[in-house]
């Protein structure tokens, strides 16, 4: 584990992974040597991109015409009179293209395959967001897509499995292991390692060897980013406080990256407690997991005595992940992010304050975040700001919700 | 020297190549695990690959990942992995054993506990797959302080720099990846390995064991040819599967793989082909 840090060496560190990958003891690149050629250039040909003027360009003009960037930054004005607390604003991710902050990085991952010219491309995916933003793109530049997806969320999920369909992709339900997204990211490696070749494999989350932790925070710092000139303009200063949900951790970082150096902004990442973070039942590794290793990094994971990997519960298949970004992990260490949970009835009872109080339908895994906001914003003054990542849109889970609540449409 | 250094050695020194079988400890059920063991060395094997079953094991395919899945419902853990080898050394003492498989399990235990341990039930080498020699100094380190061997994989895709730095890391045997994909893999073509293995003998003092895709008695007789050994995995993980009913008959099953393939190796050094 990482030492806690003081608050003058957190305003003063340099957050970026070493040549390796490493984010203090975490992350690196725990793959097969099977990958480790590909994950090399991919790591040469992201390193010279992301300073290339041509690259960037076409990043940005994307995000602009094809996302529809900036994303606002809304004041949640009803939400935050009811709590009687701090002032809520949503930063709108939901509102970007496919609905979710995902859309960011399958952009700029896409153009990486497109610049490296693979022709192909997979994807694993968990609620389906991810999947859905990597068939978009890869429509779009005319790319082969194949999606995979544990054969319970292809259930859970299954909007998006036929948004998927629509899009032009195939969809591989996978049925080892929990047939959930930790088997989804398990069988997309193997499709790597069989075609590394003629294939780019866009993960979907800030996890996953190096140098996907640095690209995939990169290509969602656009959200950070604009807050920061957002809240100057809104209030003048920068928020007191950052709260996204965490699943693998990709809005939250997004969101949190761009202030890490800004250490009067209190970053809080909100995992899922599921039924209880006094259950088994629930996918909370940074709360109460441990350092492990899982897929291709080393960082909190959610495992057994015995070192095998547990099975999770969430409400939200986007959550539903028993390990987390290695970053995540180093920022809990250092003592710069701060990491909570928030249960599924918690999470289903912000998705309906939320939905009648201010109009906008969240996406449950968004849920979890509005839950704490809705605590931590209670406990605030009202000329305090907060600003909860309103990562994706709930039209997704209505038909879970429905069945939930044991209602038929 | 090692045990593996020492069974190599002889190996070399009869002009005989090593069949190297690896199967999954626990499958199907942990109680069969050491007589499995004992079947494969009366089939020829020379060194036996000992998996440790992961719940996530992502460089395998669905056939290695099936069998680990059985032995962890079965109950097996990685403790239980070292008391069968602990077990199998009471009867053999001569037949290497090399763990196979990936790092979680072993941080979980701790890694200077599982090196002791390891090291006490009598494995001699190591081979964990998610660990490539840039990480994790303090497994390495204290791997070889207990006498183990470290065995790394290397793969058509393997540059000649990283070829040369995995030669530096692995000691016992290097382990060759034949083909690109997962444990399981269908197609396999000698020819192609045969020239790379010529390219990685320069760079790289151990010998050198293939595995990935071999299948018959006439693919391992091709591989022995130019390599010092070959690696039989996927097929006789198969061949658990198709009899997890009858767990008596594996090792007779397993048996009537690999005496096949003990047979076409050794005729293919008599012949000097």
């Amino acid at each position: 584990m990482a030492q806690a840090l003081s608050e003058s060496e957190l305003r003063n560190m340099v957050y970026e992974p070493d040549a390796r990958g490493h984010f203090g003891p975490y992350g690196g690149r725990y793959v097969s040597e099977t990958l480790m050629a590909a994950l090399a250039e991919l790591d040469r040909s992201y390193q010279s991109l992301k300073n290339d003027p041509a690259f960037q360009q076409e990043f940005d003009a994307d995000l602009s015409s094809f996302v529809g960037r900036p994303s606002p930054l809304y004041h949640a004005k009803r939400w935050s009179d009811a709590i009687g607390g701090a002032q809520i604003y949503f930063k709108r991710e939901d509102l970007n293209h496919t609905g979710a902050h995902k859309v960011n990085n399958t952009i700029g991952q896409a153009l990486l395959a497109k610049y490296s010219g693979k022709p192909r491309v997979i994807a694993e995916t968990g609620a389906g967001q991810h999947g859905v933003a990597t068939a978009t793109v890869a429509a779009r530049l005319g790319l082969e897509c194949v999606v995979y997806m544990g054969a319970d969320d292809v259930e859970r999920q299954s909007p998006n499995v036929y948004r998927m369909k629509l899009l032009g992709a195939t969809v591989v339900p996978v049925t080892s292991g929990s047939r959930t997204l930790k088997d989804a990211l398990s069988e997309a490696m193997r499709d790597w390692v069989t075609n590394v070749e003629s294939t780019f494999y866009i993960i979907g989350t800030v996890a996953g060897p190096a140098p996907y932790p640095q690209i995939v925070r990169d290509f969602n710092a656009v959200v950070g980013r604009e807050v920061r000139w957002q809240s100057q303009d809104l209030f003048g200063r920068f928020p007191d406080a950052l709260v996204a949900c965490v699943g693998g951790g990709s809005n939250a970082l997004g969101l949190f990256y761009p202030f890490l150096n800004d250490t009067e902004v209190a970053l809080i990442g909100v995992e899922a407690a599921g039924r209880g973070l006094s259950t088994t039942e629930h996918a909370a590794p940074l709360s109460v997991g441990r350092p492990g290793v899982l897929h291709g990094a080393k960082t909190y994971i959610m495992d057994n005595a015995d070192g095998q990997i547990s099975h999770t519960h969430s409400v939200s298949a986007g959550l539903d992940y028993p390990g987390v970004g290695p970053e995540h992990a180093f920022l809990k260490d250092i003592g710069r992010a701060q990491y909570v949970g928030a249960t599924d009835d918690e999470a289903l009872s912000a998705f309906h304050e939320v939905s009648e109080v201010e109009g906008i339908i969240p996406a449950l895994e968004t849920a979890h975040a509005l839950a704490y906001t809705k605590t931590l914003a209670a406990s605030m003054r009202p000329d305090q700001v907060v600003v909860c990542n309103m990562s994706g849109r709930g039209d997704k889970d209505i038909f879970t919700v429905a069945k939930l609540e044991g209602i038929t449409l | 020297m090692s045990r593996i250094a020492t069974r190599m050695a002889e190996l070399a020194a009869r002009g005989r190549k090593a069949l190297i079988p690896y199967v999954v400890a626990g499958d199907p059920v942990p109680e069969m695990t050491v007589e499995i063991m004992q079947a494969l060395v009366a089939a020829g094997s020379d060194v036996i690959e000992l998996g440790m079953p992961f719940s996530d094991p992502f460089a395998d395919g669905p056939v290695n990942q099936r069998g680990a899945e059985r032995a962890i419902a079965s109950g097996m853990t990685l403790r239980g992995v070292l008391d069968a080898v602990a077990v199998f050394r009471q009867t053999d003492q001569t037949t290497p054993v090399v763990l196979m498989g990936y790092l979680n399990p072993i941080i979980a235990m701790g890694e200077a506990v599982f090196c002791q341990a390891a090291q006490a039930a009598g494995v001699d080498g190591l081979l964990v797959v998610d660990m490539p020699p840039e990480e994790e100094e303090g497994l390495v380190a204290e791997a070889r302080h207990c006498g183990m061997d470290m065995i790394y994989l290397a793969a058509p895709t393997t540059t000649d720099a990283r070829m040369a730095l995995i030669g530096r890391a692995t000691s016992g045997y290097l382990y060759y990846v034949s083909l690109r994909g997962v444990t399981g893999s269908s197609q396999l073509n000698t020819d192609e390995v045969s020239a790379k293995i010529t390219a990685i003998r320069a760079l790289v003092d151990a010998p050198i064991c293939v595995g990935f895709g071999i299948r018959t008695p006439q693919q391992a007789a091709e591989v022995s040819r130019l390599a010092d050994g070959v690696i039989v995995g996927s097929i006789l993980v198969q061949a658990v599967e198709d009899h997890k009913d009858q767990p008596a008959a594996v090792p007779g099953a397993l048996t009537a793989l690999l005496a096949p393939m003990r047979a076409a190796m050794d005729r293919m050094e008599v012949s000097g082909e």
